[in-house]
């Protein structure tokens, strides 16, 4: 059976067709590990077993000594810095003299098969003195400096009104949330091409090419300029491919080969190559008045940053600003810390430190909500923000903020029908598997709400590059935002179709040669930040268009618009195809995109560090296996501020998506760490939803009110879906099973065990002087 | 490395050469790095996450967990064989563009191919089959939700 290629073209607001669909349907896309280069040599990364340990000497003679193995490389063989990090760069681009994460790379290896290449690396002899490793994050900033930095990564305190008040009603708990990976499909890979001129030409997938060429510029002691970046087919990323992973080594591993380069990684290595969302250990305290309404929030977040900094300082810092969760409270007391420890680095995942605080501050909102008899929705609803209000860093709401509409039109969804007592004997919990009765499962609901600060803030000036090219009625876009799966590649041509009227729109590669930086497909601001560049670089072209029409007709540019991919003018003396009226010119133009400036906060987190702000709702419903533990999700509905719906069906596959992330982590992801040593690091034993897992996503409102500011009118939609997932489903196992479940994910034996469990620990709400 | 070996695999109804081959090659390897047919994806490498799907002898199995060498005179079917021709897409594939079914699109390949063999062997399954049938399959950007529309659609379609 055979049928048409799908060539919805559409502007903005509709269902256009993906311009990498057809390809990636018919498996002809080229992701970064599809990637060929005649004579191409495999590379195989070296990695640490030990999470702690001093390297007393490497031997690769062994390695060097094996057939078809072309380059076996160190960290002396590092030309330039020895060190990167998106932050500050302190982590080895092959480690000397000690390893403080299990995975980091000691050694690189260049082979003409890839398991000659495994082989090599089996063959190098490390002679490691094995450390003892600081895994346990509360206690490390009191325990041996795991590295010359020291363990406070980074420390943000958030401090407003007065610190004494009280309320009426006061609860308070300790939550954790679990390390959880990315695990996006595509592993890392790439492939390095010497060039003639002694730099290297890399086809990688990264989240952001420019700031790859910069770190790995100063690594390879090369000039920008023979760094040259292609983006390669990104198979996901999700937070997993911000900081630099093979880049520097696959290129070192060429320029001494003189060989194109390749290397894949395993999804064992996956697991240990990349930096996980970092783990959490909060203490939340809430005084309430009478009616429910918030008088003081205290929170004290312990993240666990393992052995780097990766981006912990942005992370510590919306975790910090969040704590209080969409709510309107006047006193604050929060203190935030990423500390260093011998675990795997944490850095950035999609929900970037409003994840952790949302399961702390939602299970607190419960926990009041049933101190005072008051209904969990109806509590919210009371302390929501409304524009105008302010945040505890002083920053007031100016943009849209329908936070009551999402949780009033989320909770006003219908419950999903049936009930433990009549489901399919598959659809209860555990499926077919399952042996226990079907009268010990319970059904629970659970709400929660999230707040997500969106682009890079705290004074950053963030900024995206685009071009905008038309001839003989085409456009080409050139743009260095990296395509993750999200489809701004589909938005991009949206764009330049609804600005210019034009039907053809070719997006050129991106890459770093020519065009500037696009800034990081991350903080759900490539729609805003880009899609913001390559509207202003068409509005210029179409500026330059209609002035020539006005000139050539001798009419007055006012005049003129564009109008279904025809120029006209009111009176329509003029009227004229839009590759008639650009005829035989070439329109081009550069334009760099910067949203409003933020600032940094004060030493009390006092500042206007966000530009934008999302809200979404999302209710659970589950099954509950008391006996076994076993947890079926019945369902999500949720509602989502969204400013403007630009793309109806990538915008469902955005909250589909981000909600089953968020399934995962609050009832089955999590890295296991035994002493520093990640036990799971497969699809086996790190298990993510399937299609079975995965319950029908109700979507009961988008709320559309347009952001001021934003290009568009919309707002980044990516991140919200993943974070008041987690903790409405807690919430509903809670609602199902009355135990207090502080911990992501929830495992069976926190519910089947749950009486012979340890009760939670005291509260220590000591913040550091 | 050991001793390198030549043999002949049969794909997409197509004999194909394979040269001077480790003899621990998987056929996902072989169909990816030496015979130009990079659609099926390395996912997991442990027949896990059903990226690598392919037919063998009509039956689905996981490319990475089949010995390259011990496929010889298989009849192979991978994701490039599936459409009629060049810029053709079969009509689960159209389904799966129509529906939204492809975000990054690295699973997309073993699904496609997961989809192809389901509604042959069943062509009107409930949901709950269709959930079954897939949950080999893992994608971690849709969220399954409009995968499982393009199944349904491809699925009413062919009832016509």
């Amino acid at each position: 059976m055979s049928t048409a290629l799908d060539t919805r073209r559409g502007r903005l607001g509709e269902s256009a067709a993906r311009p990498d669909g057809v390809p990636k349907v018919r498996g002809e896309f080229a992701f970064s590990s599809d990637m060929f280069s005649e004579g191409m040599l495999w590379g195989h990364m070296v990695r640490s077993p030990h999470p702690a340990a001093a390297i007393r000497s490497i031997d690769t003679s062994a390695a060097l000594a094996i057939p078809g193995v072309r380059a076996v490389l160190t960290s002396e063989d590092v030309p330039g810095r020895k060190t990167f990090g998106l932050d500050y760069p302190d982590q080895p681009v092959l480690a000397w003299d000690v390893v403080r994460y299990m995975g980091e790379p000691v050694a690189a290896v260049a082979a003409d098969h890839p398991e000659t290449a495994r082989r090599a690396a089996a063959a190098i002899v490390i002679d490691y003195a094995p450390t003892e490793p600081v895994t346990d994050p509360v206690t490390a900033t009191e325990a041996e400096p795991v590295h010359p930095l020291g363990n406070v990564l980074h420390r943000q305190r958030v401090r407003t009104g007065d610190p004494d008040a009280t309320g009426a009603v006061v609860v308070e708990g300790r939550y954790e949330t679990a390390m959880q990976d990315q695990a996006q499909m595509g592993p890392e890979s790439g492939l390095a091409i010497p060039g003639e001129d002694g730099g290297v030409d890399l086809y990688i997938a990264t989240q952001w090419l420019h700031i790859d060429q910069e770190q790995m510029a100063a690594c390879l002691a090369l000039p920008l300029h023979k760094v040259r970046l292609h983006l390669a087919g990104v198979g996901g990323s999700f937070g997993a491919r911000e900081d630099l992973s093979m880049q520097v080594q696959i290129c070192l591993l060429a320029l001494r080969t003189g060989r194109p380069v390749k290397m894949v990684y395993s999804r064992e290595e996956s697991f240990l190559g990349h930096v996980h969302r970092h783990p959490a250990t909060m203490w939340y305290r809430h005084h309430a008045d009478s009616d429910g309404r918030l008088v003081k929030v205290e929170a004290r977040i312990i993240l666990d940053g393992g052995a780097y900094l990766s981006t912990s300082t942005a992370v510590v810092m919306n975790a910090a600003c969040m704590a209080p969760g969409p709510y309107r409270v006047a006193n604050a007391v929060v203190e935030a810390v990423a500390v260093r420890t011998n675990n795997p680095p944490c850095g950035a995942m999609r929900g970037f430190g409003s994840v952790q605080v949302c399961f702390a501050h939602e299970a607190q909102m419960d926990k009041l909500a049933a101190a005072l008899k008051i209904d969990p929705v109806e509590i919210r609803l009371r302390n929501a923000l409304r524009p105008g209000d302010s945040l505890i860093t002083g920053q007031v709401l100016r943009g849209s903020a329908p936070v009551a509409e999402v949780i009033r039109t989320c909770a006003a969804a219908g419950l999903p029908e049936g009930g433990p007592g009549t489901s399919a004997e598959l659809e209860l919990p555990g499926g077919a598997g399952r042996t226990a009765d079907r009268d010990r499962v319970r059904r629970g609901v659970g709400f929660a709400v999230s707040i997500k600060n969106l682009m890079y803030g705290g004074g950053f000036d963030d900024y995206s590059s685009a071009r905008c090219r038309l001839e003989d009625g085409v456009a080409t876009i050139t743009c260095a935002a990296v395509e993750v799966g999200q489809g701004f590649v589909t938005l991009a041509q949206q764009i330049a179709r609804e600005v210019l009227g034009v039907t053809e729109v070719v997006l050129a590669p991106p890459g770093t040669i020519d065009i500037g930086s696009a800034g990081s497909t991350s903080a759900s601001r490539q729609t805003w930040m880009s899609g913001g560049a390559v509207q202003a670089a068409c509005v210029a072209v179409r500026e330059q268009l209609l002035s020539g029409v006005a000139r050539n007709h001798g009419v007055a540019r006012e005049t003129l618009e564009i109008l279904d991919g025809r120029v006209v003018s009111f009176d329509h003396g003029v009227d004229l195809g839009v590759s008639e009226a650009g005829a035989g010119e070439v329109l081009e133009e550069t334009v760099d995109f910067h949203h409003a400036p933020t600032s940094e906060l004060d030493a009390d987190g006092q500042g206007d560090a966000f530009v934008s702000f999302a809200f979404a709702a999302h209710r659970a419903v589950v099954d509950v296996d008391l006996d076994l533990g076993l947890v079926r999700v019945v369902e999500i509905a949720t509602s989502q501020d969204v400013g403007r719906v630009l793309n109806p069906v990538q915008l469902v596959g955005q909250l589909e998506g981000g909600i089953a992330q968020g399934i995962g982590l609050a009832v089955m992801e999590e890295i296991v760490l035994d002493k520093g040593k990640v036990r799971n690091p497969s699809f086996t034993d790190y298990v993510i939803p399937t299609a079975l897992d995965m319950p029908p996503v109700h979507i009961a409102a988008l709320i559309e009110e347009p952001e001021p500011g934003s290009p568009m009118g919309a707002k980044g939609a990516g991140e919200p879906p993943m974070i008041s997932s987690v903790a409405a489903v807690v919430a509903a196992i809670r609602d199902a099973t009355g135990l207090e479940l502080p911990r992501a994910p929830v495992r069976p034996q926190d519910i089947a065990l749950a009486s012979a469990g340890p009760s939670s620990s005291p509260i220590n709400m000591e913040v550091s002087p | 490395m050991g001793e390198l070996i030549d043999y002949q695999l049969r794909v997409n109804g197509k004999e194909h050469d394979v040269a001077e081959a480790w003899l621990g090659e998987n056929l996902l390897y072989v169909l990816r790095e030496r015979l130009g047919l990079p659609g099926s994806k390395n996912a997991c490498e442990q027949g896990e996450c059903g990226s690598c799907s392919v037919v063998m002898d009509g039956k689905l199995v996981c490319s990475c967990m089949v010995l390259a060498a011990s496929a010889v005179g298989a009849d192979i079917v991978t994701v490039e064989g599936l459409s009629a021709g060049e810029n053709q897409l079969s009509d689960i594939q159209a389904a799966f563009l129509a529906e939204g079914g492809v975000q990054c699109g690295f699973c997309t390949p073993g699904f496609v191919v997961s989809v192809h063999d389901l509604l042959e062997h069943n062509p009107d399954p409930t949901e709950l089959e269709i959930r079954e049938a897939v949950s080999g399959n893992l994608c971690r950007c849709t969220g399954y939700g409009r995968i499982l529309a393009a199944v349904q659609a491809a699925q009413e379609a062919r009832r016509g």
